[in-house]
């Protein structure tokens, strides 16, 4: 049956992928849930001149045995206080709903084509984390897996602590755009100590999940527009030492598998033989599981893919091989890396196991991947986030609670504490300016008794001024006196001889010629 | 520690097919997310809930009927109840699961017997605009949850269809007070109903009275002018909205015309095709509804009608249909300093 689909533009596919093409052509089966068993071929009577024949929906009885009409009708009364109600009544969805079959082509078939298309307006986003040593090869091999030379300086062995550098790149082929972010972690494994190397990647991945839900919980917020950081999948890097796993990391996985998706990865895989290699594989994979450390298991529910992803679960962890440069091999260039003893094929599924890499990662999980994150890790991360800020789903009386009424509840304690610290704060301040004044009003004081005091002085010494002031006008009162009587007695004196006075003048005078 | 800064490339945010940003020298794989995606989609199916609105007798059981290819009105799951008409406008859901090419999907056709039809119909809108609230605010309290569902059911009203009678001249005071409420709460596709009582002249001369009305009032209904995302949405969009209201016909029973058979009303005057686009304009009521914009219309319900009532919604603090859940202390001194 001709089956809606993108038109598939030609690329050129290297050798060793494993076509997609026939993947799709398999014919949608049914599934369970909502409806009943596979169509039975349309009966010819009903009208034949339709162009396009659609499998309607099976006309057989429906598998809930209601063969009247069970429809499921709802009369949506609406209490103020039965919140509650509706969502413990509600039917689970297999259960209730009369499938129909139609008479016709309504054409909603292209639903999952208008989907996809407003998808690919939007874009994808798509975060890998790549953990692992310095010079375990992750650059190498994302630039391999991508097919493009992202510009990255190699980094040295000296840096003090683990650092996070995170790239973003906007890839496109044919109309889809991917936002690829790539976060490599610097310095892991290159300390002395590393008790603390962990920490930096987990806060990191614990800040993106937190811009994420501060995003969904503002209230004027806009999601479908936002910049989606949180990681999707982290590439852990085991170095082909061909032992074991180091205690690093199984502490780092240990600490990240339940906040991403790990999926292990043997770099530099081309430093280890065959038969090593498969024991290698398997010690890794017992001493992971004997930890309890989840890695990634692709999943296996759906019909189209679950072969595939089954076959490669088994393949964990990829031994993969990256190279940026590319070598002639019969009349193709490939990507491989030259040794004086062969050549190693990055694309060859007999030397690496990049092929499988590649489609399990981008061909057929991307979209899983970014699923499991949303539904599974940022879900567990938001719930312990809100139980940490006292939010819960079930008061104290066992009656759900809003999230709204909390809001409320923890707004009006709030609300109450800024108004103690207030008061506390108007106390302090009061008592404050009492001291102050206090402290000005002695000084007043002070100053007062002073002032008196020199005024007091200032009394006495113009006292004494005034008493020395009496004696002396007293003196001069009698200096006066006693010169007013000398002068009566020499007039008196005068008058008595007035020529031997005049002689006495001439005498004088001529004495003095 | 933090990142150090993503150098990010700039790039025109349209679809063209010439490769921005960084080369690919080979063939990645990356479009294979596209099938990913929609074997994903198909697997969980999809949600559609419509609202048929209008006075009794225009043929809206008859219009989901033809739509849907199949008996999703009410009236076909209830065959013994009398129709009378009810006193108050009731809502009335039947959900069906119909499915085709693989595609599930859960169709939920609301339908309000008794709208305009009192002598007095002064709010009959209410319990319209009281249930699509309802639908929102179900599923604002599934998401706020702490331990909340993979897939949160969504009841939201997706489109509503209103049916304006073919009365040829304008629209009428109800018309146009309900359309104006609810075009700001969901999406309004207006149709004129029974249009095969009206001539193609009559016809057009209705729909430019009616899109001049529409406009007077700046009554926005769907496909809304501010939501068109880019140029070709937009040259797209125009032609839909030159051609609103639609006049539709809607006809459950088969006849046979030239040999063939067909959805038609059959008259004495000759047989009305449903779908065929000189007779009525069905087909582009289907096209829009459901082949071409049915993924549209859920998106600007999420991201438009149910993000202004959640922005509505968290911004006021005292509302009376909550208190009674928890015995918490009353919140007449929280003053709402959000």
């Amino acid at each position: 049956m001709p089956r809606q689909s993108l038109p598939r533009r030609a690329t050129l596919r290297p050798g060793g992928a494993r076509a997609a093409a026939p993947r799709h052509e398999r014919p949608p089966q049914q599934r369970g849930g909502y409806c009943a068993p596979p169509a039975p071929p349309r009966p010819p009577a009903r009208g034949a001149a339709r162009p396009r024949p659609c499998p309607a929906a099976g006309s057989a009885p429906s598998p809930l045995g209601g063969g009247a009409a069970r429809a499921f009708l709802s009369l949506p009364a609406w209490p103020g206080g039965a919140m509650a109600a509706p969502r413990a009544g509600r039917q689970p969805q297999n259960d209730g709903y009369r499938t129909l079959s139609l008479s016709g082509h309504v054409g909603f078939g292209s639903l999952p084509d208008q989907l996809v298309k407003k998808s690919i307006n939007q874009g994808f986003c798509f975060n890998i984390l790549c953990i692992g040593e310095t010079g375990s090869g992750k650059t190498t091999l994302i630039n391999s897996l991508f097919n493009s030379n992202f510009d990255d300086p190699v980094s040295t062995h000296f840096l003090p602590s683990v650092r996070l550098k995170a790239q973003t790149y906007k890839l496109q082929e044919s109309n889809v755009l991917l936002n690829l972010t790539i976060v490599n972690t610097v310095g892991f494994g290159d300390q002395i100590n590393k008790g603390d190397s962990y920490q930096p990647i987990v806060d990191y991945i614990d800040a993106q999940f937190e811009a994420y839900l501060q995003e969904e919980l503002k209230i004027k917020r806009s999601l479908f527009s936002y910049h989606d950081t949180r990681i999707h999948v982290c590439l852990y890097f085991i170095s082909p030492t061909g032992h074991s796993l180091k205690t690093l990391d199984l502490l780092t996985m240990k600490s990240l598998d339940s906040k991403v998706n790990i999926i292990p990865i043997i770099g530099k895989a081309d430093s280890i033989s065959k038969t090593e290699l498969q024991k290698f594989k398997n010690k890794i994979m017992s001493e992971l599981i004997s930890n309890g450390v989840q890695i990634y298991q692709f999943p296996t529910d759906d019909e189209t893919v679950s072969k595939i992803n089954t076959i490669m679960n088994g393949h964990l962890p990829f031994a993969v091989v990256g190279s940026t440069e590319e070598v002639k091999i019969g009349n193709k260039m490939v990507r491989a890396r030259q040794y004086p003893w062969g050549i190693v094929q990055v694309e060859n599924e007999n030397h690496c196991d990049f092929v499988k890499l590649r489609e399990m990662l981008i061909c057929t999980n991307m979209e899983d991947l970014r699923e499991q994150t949303h539904a599974r890790h940022y879900e567990l991360y938001r719930r312990c986030r809100l139980e940490e800020m006292g939010f819960r789903d079930i008061g104290p009386e066992n009656k759900p609670v809003s999230l709204q009424e909390t809001y409320e509840a923890k707004r009006h304690e709030f609300y109450l504490e800024l108004q103690r610290k207030e008061e506390e704060m108007r106390h302090q301040f009061v008592q404050r300016v009492k001291e102050k004044e206090a402290m000005l009003k002695e000084a007043e004081q002070q100053i007062q008794t002073k002032f008196e005091h020199h005024m007091l002085m200032h009394q006495e010494a113009k006292l004494n001024l005034e008493k020395k002031k009496k004696v002396l006008e007293d003196e001069i009162a009698m200096f006066i006196e006693k010169k007013a009587n000398a002068k009566l007695l020499q007039s008196q004196a005068s008058v008595s001889t007035p020529v031997s006075s005049k002689r006495d003048k001439d005498r004088k005078n001529s004495s003095f010629m | 520690m933090e990142p150090s800064a993503m150098p990010e490339e700039e790039m025109p945010p349209s679809v063209a097919p010439s490769p921005a940003g960084c080369q690919l020298f080979g063939y990645v794989g990356i479009e294979a997310v596209l099938d990913q995606m929609k074997i994903k989609t198909m697997k969980t199916g999809f949600e559609f809930n419509i609202m048929v609105v209008g006075q009794s007798g225009l043929g809206k059981s008859t219009m989901v009927n033809t739509l849907f290819k199949s008996k999703v009105s009410r009236k076909a799951s209830q065959p013994s109840q009398e129709e009378r008409i009810p006193k108050t406008v009731q809502l009335q859901s039947v959900t069906h699961v119909i499915e085709e090419k693989g595609v599930k999907m859960k169709l939920t056709v609301t339908d309000t017997p008794g709208f305009g039809d009192q002598i007095n119909n002064e709010n009959c809108w209410d319990p319209i605009i009281k249930y699509i609230n309802e639908q929102y605010e179900r599923y604002l309290r599934e998401e706020i949850l702490i331990t909340r569902k993979r897939k949160i059911p969504d009841t939201r009203v997706h489109g509503c269809v209103y049916f304006i009678p073919p009365t040829g001249h304008w629209l009428r005071p109800l018309d146009l007070e309900f359309m104006r409420r609810l075009s700001k709460i969901v999406n309004v596709v207006p149709v004129i109903a029974k249009a095969d009582t009206l001539t193609l002249e009559e016809r057009a001369e209705f729909k430019q009275q009616i899109q001049a009305d529409l406009k007077t009032h700046a009554i926005s209904v769907y496909p809304q002018e501010d939501f068109d995302q880019d140029p070709d949405d937009r040259v797209l969009n125009d032609r839909i909205r030159e051609k609103i209201p639609f006049a539709v016909v809607g006809a459950d029973q088969e006849h046979q015309v030239n040999g063939k058979r067909v959805l038609g009303r059959k008259t004495k005057w000759g047989i009305i095709e449903v779908e065929n686009p000189a007779h009525c304009e069905f087909p582009l009521l289907r096209d829009l509804l459901i082949r071409s914009h049915l993924q549209d219309l859920k998106d600007i319900t999420h991201n438009v009608h149910y993000e202004s009532y959640r922005v509505r919604r968290l911004n006021e603090s005292n509302r009376p249909a909550l208190s009674p859940l928890n015995g918490l202390p009353g919140k007449a001194e929280g003053s709402s300093d959000l």
